[in-house]
């Protein structure tokens, strides 16, 4: 018993970050209705981006703050360079733009850091809690993912440029009828969602080590938790994450390990079939 | 007009310029996750071809062939393979082929090389079951799988005579797979008795599951692992969990020096390895270990990993065959292939020729390698066998 519970916990810490990395994606569908396949590439890009920071002596987790900022900036690039030309165009257009930047980032990358893995050497506490180990890095990406999401709640509740936001995701038209500048809010909200990738992929690298291609498996379970909590729901996208977590951590204990994406695809088909929206409902 | 007879001269110095070139085809995965491993043994094969090159090429029966090499970029993707070695002997007319780099791709390679009834040699792929098709034309370098963690399990079992749980934990891969499933039957020869004996997902990061697993079982050692990428992760995260193993070895990821980064969690990791540079084998052709090391030292200003070994072994294997048929007629060359029994700088290389498993490597041993705390940095001993041993192993680890 004691084991399923570790095993649970560890699921619902490791949750907490896919669900970040998840807010990220359902942001950019929620607001502009464009499916951001570069979320890998970019997740990817925040892992290298906290590596070299760690590498030129500064914390990881005082790294974050500078992932966060050049996520935004990245992000904003991006779109001013490949989305806002065909913001407008069939969705295919906007889906093959990202996927484009997602081959541009993935293709650099392997030609400057090859996809060899890379690892952010920080020293790790171990924490005994009961017979349940678990190591700080876990503890603190978790509360990390958490507060990043408390603060994006803040920033779109409760500032006016957040209302601005969320007045472009719930009709364009009339946001800009309002007097919002459309174009620089959708800028914006690419930029947002693209730093909420790279803090998530910050996160991980803290966790694991990495390659360039590490991103690919994150753009997916991003994916699935977006879908599960619902298309365009910032926090069921969290709680998407939470539940996937917790789904990989229930299951490990009793089957192979490598039945657990099929088991999690299983569950992930059955909620669909119930629930079409998502779990907590689509956009709002 | 007047400058049509150029024409036939060049065309003729073409042909003649040809005729003394056999050139070698292969595909690379310069990009995708084998990249690393691949592009290493393309640097042994470009040595090899450097080496043999300036010595005024392979002498084939009285006279001297230069080496051509032709490759392509595989992406680390089967079905890219499958076209290129299509391509590389149906377009580009290739003399021999060289595998790409792993099992898996190689047994995709391994099936065009045989319908065009083309020579490969096959480095960088361990896997037996290549072998077990009744293929005449892919000769086998490295130990195969089912010999690899067979020392490991020797060495473990002289270290601790009362040792009994293990756990074999693999990544889900074809030449992984195939190590585990031969470790368990002679780990059981061995009096072990296997506690855990788990596949894992290509491309996983999270171990955490596992690493539950082998606690729960109760396991004392634990042998497996996969590639790099997930060798490495895994290390890290028993470091981190603070597994009590005596003993933890894995496949291909300690082996390479980049392990060293793990810092304290690489501490005592052993591996299976199918070369390194400090081994002393007396070589019969070819370079000695010591020389091979040097040029490649030269060459890229790093210690050559066995990857690269592999490669120069490759080269060097079908040179050897070559002169000793003293011709480039494909069915000389395979008799003298099945004759060869041979110590290159890679040690010892011998095929079998026994329909059921031909060219499989018969000679070839791995030697076990460990991480070890030497002027207080890392770095890699050899610990087996005995007679080749750098350093004592530390037993147990943890």
């Amino acid at each position: 018993m004691p084991e399923i519970l570790a095993s649970v916990l560890d699921g619902l810490l490791i949750g907490l970050v896919y669900g970040l990395a998840a807010i990220g994606l359902t942001l950019i569908f929620g607001v502009m209705d464009v499916v951001n396949l570069a979320h890998g590439a970019v997740i990817a890009l925040g892992m290298f981006a906290v590596y070299f920071l760690f590498e030129s002596g500064i914390h990881p987790y005082l790294g974050l703050v500078i992932v966060a900022a050049i996520g935004l900036a990245f992000g904003v690039f991006v779109y001013l360079i490949a989305v806002r030309p065909i913001i407008d165009g069939p969705p295919l257009m906007t889906l093959l733009a990202t996927f484009s930047v997602s081959m541009v980032i993935i293709g650099v990358g392997t030609a400057l850091w090859s996809t060899s893995p890379y690892n952010v050497d920080f020293p790790v506490k171990t924490l005994n809690l009961f017979g349940y180990t678990v190591t700080s890095a876990r503890l603190v990406a978790a509360l990390a993912a958490v507060l990043v999401t408390a603060f994006l709640y803040t920033f779109l509740y409760r500032t006016t440029l957040g209302k601005a936001v969320r007045a472009v995701a719930n009709n364009r038209e009339a946001a800009e009828l309002m007097g919002i500048p459309s174009q620089q809010i959708l800028a914006l909200a690419f930029g947002i969602g693209t730093a909420l990738a790279m803090l998530s992929g910050a996160l991980i690298a803290t966790l694991f080590p990495f390659t360039i291609l590490s991103g690919g498996i994150y753009e997916l379970k991003s994916f699935v938790a977006s879908v599960l909590g619902g298309l365009g729901n910032p926090t069921g996208a969290l709680f998407g994450g939470v539940i996937l977590g917790l789904i990989e951590g229930a299951v490990a204990p009793f089957i192979k390990v490598s039945w657990t994406n099929v088991i999690e695809f299983v569950i992930f088909v059955l909620i669909l079939l119930f629930f079409p929206t998502g779990l907590f409902g689509g956009r709002r | 007009m007047k400058k049509l007879w150029v024409l036939p001269v060049l065309l003729g110095a073409l042909a003649f310029a040809q005729g003394n070139t056999i050139t070698i085809g292969f595909t690379v995965s310069q990009t995708g996750k084998y990249n690393v491993e691949s592009v290493n043994q393309l640097r042994g094969l470009k040595l090899w071809q450097k080496w043999v090159n300036d010595q005024g090429g392979i002498p084939i029966g009285g006279k001297r062939y230069k080496v051509a090499l032709k490759y392509y970029d595989d992406e680390s993707k089967a079905e890219r393979v499958q076209q290129l070695y299509s391509r590389l002997i149906s377009q580009d007319k290739v003399d021999f082929l060289i595998s790409p780099y792993s099992s898996g791709l190689t047994a995709k390679a391994a099936i065009i090389s045989e319908q065009y009834g083309k020579i490969m040699i096959a480095t960088g792929a361990a896997s037996d079951s290549i072998f077990k098709l009744g293929y005449e034309n892919v000769y086998q370098i490295y130990t195969p799988a089912s010999r690899y963690l067979t020392g490991t399990l020797d060495m473990l079992r002289a270290a601790d005579a009362n040792l009994k749980k293990i756990a074999i934990v693999y990544e889900d891969s074809k030449f992984a797979k195939a190590v585990a499933t031969a470790a368990k039957s002679y780990a059981a020869k061995k009096g072990f008795e296997v506690v855990l004996f788990e596949g894992y997902p290509k491309n996983t990061t999270d171990f955490g599951p596992i690493i539950k697993k082998i606690k729960a079982a109760g396991a004392e050692a634990l042998v497996g692992g996969g590639h790099y990428a997930d060798g490495a992760t895994f290390a890290r995260q028993l470091y981190e969990q603070q597994v009590p193993l005596k003993l933890i070895a894995l496949l291909v990821a300690p082996a390479s020096d980049e392990f060293a980064q793990l810092g304290d969690a690489a501490l005592g990791v052993v591996a299976p390895s199918q070369w390194e540079p400090l081994v002393k084998y007396r070589q019969t052709c070819g370079p000695s270990p010591a020389q091979f090391t040097q040029m490649y030292q030269e060459a890229y200003g790093k210690l050559p990993a066995y990857r690269a070994a592999g490669g120069f072994a490759a080269g060097l294997v079908l040179q050897r065959a070559l002169m000793d048929a003293g011709t480039t007629d494909p069915a000389k060359v395979r008799a003298a292939l099945d004759a060869m029994d041979v110590t290159i700088f890679f040690g010892r290389i011998k095929f079998s020729t026994d329909p059921a498993s031909h060219g499989l490597q018969l000679g070839h041993e791995m030697v076990q390698i460990q991480w070890q705390k030497k002027d207080g940095k890392l770095a890699k001993q050899i610990v087996w066998p005995l007679d080749a041993k750098t350093a004592d192993l530390v037993y147990p680890i943890r």
